[in-house]
């Protein structure tokens, strides 16, 4: 799951990321920095696994009030 | 003299100013308890909580956001429920946060930078429990020390925090950019309080600021008040 700073919320560390990379010469735009969290789950089908997940998401993995998150499932 | 009220200070893994503010209790009249994080219940007899400065599980995911599961939370918000005073101090107010114990989210600084230098914060309300002994619109010089400090809340919570006047405290000199230089919530009842700077570093003008008893000793009286209704 990927979890990022919500549209609209200051990322400083993004800031910190975007002027270092122009400083490098990369003309780059806005850059935000988030957290992948990879986990292994055991269900018996996708909509179970999500569902479990979504549940992780709301409860510590993500703060609804600065962050989003998404979720991508691969099968074993 | 009465007594001394029994205060715990719950200390977590990553917790470094518990010593502090018991030493800094005990200094103001209290009887500091040390709390265990695995503990299910408070100690006996216990009047006040302080949830003090540090770095719980070493602010992994986010600061607070794994130690809002520790048994000893669970027992802080049926006492926070009952009215019983609690100060979160730093580490202990991103806990609040995060336990929804209190309103808003503490974030890295603006600067990115770790902050540490006394700051002056206004008092904005002088009527909860943990600032009674401070009057409205003083000025406090306290010391911060943090890198997560920046106190976040969207608009329109900000705006309903602001009308029901769970702001308390306010920087005169924003050391990490929260909205509205925001640097203490309390929660609607006014009973659970959080704060980013260390009243627990100052309590002894031979250190410096002295300002910090200004918040202790407001929860030393509320203890002690508690504690007397018990008798």
């Amino acid at each position: 799951m990927l979890v990022r700073p919500k549209a609209g919320i200051l990322d400083p560390q993004g800031q910190a990321v975007e002027s270092s990379l122009r400083q490098l010469g990369f003309p780059v735009g806005e850059a935000r920095v988030g957290r992948v969290v990879d986990l292994e789950v055991e269900a018996s089908d996708p909509a179970q696994a999500r569902a479990e997940v979504e549940q992780m998401c709301h409860r510590l993995l993500a703060n609804p009030l600065i962050e989003s998150f998404e979720i991508e499932l691969e099968g074993a | 003299m009465t007594e001394r009220p029994r205060i715990a200070v719950v200390v977590f893994p990553g917790s470094n100013d518990d010593r502090d503010a018991a030493w800094a209790l005990h200094a103001l009249g209290a009887e500091p308890v040390l709390a265990w994080h695995g503990d299910e219940e408070l100690p006996e007899r216990v009047a006040g909580v302080v949830l003090p400065g540090g770095f719980s599980y070493g602010d992994y995911l986010r600061c607070g956001a794994i130690a809002r599961f520790a048994p000893a939370l669970d027992a802080v918000r049926r006492f926070a429920a009952d009215g019983g005073p609690v100060l979160g101090i730093c580490n202990g107010f991103q806990i609040l946060c995060e336990a929804g114990l209190l309103p808003g989210v503490l974030r890295p600084n603006r600067s990115l930078e770790f902050v540490c230098r006394d700051v002056r914060v206004r008092v904005e309300r002088a009527d909860t429990l943990l600032t009674a002994r401070c009057t409205h619109g003083q000025n406090l010089t306290i010391p911060v020390k943090h890198g997560e400090g920046c106190w976040y809340a969207p608009d329109e919570l900000y705006a309903e925090l602001a009308g029901l006047d769970q702001i308390v405290l306010r920087y005169e000199d924003n050391p990490n950019g929260s909205v509205h230089d925001v640097a203490g919530v309390c929660n609607r009842e006014g009973n659970v309080l959080g704060l980013m700077p260390h009243p627990e570093h100052a309590v002894d003008p031979l250190l410096g600021p002295a300002d910090g008893a200004f918040i202790l000793a407001s929860l030393v009286d509320a203890a002690r008040d508690r504690e007397r209704a018990f008798v």
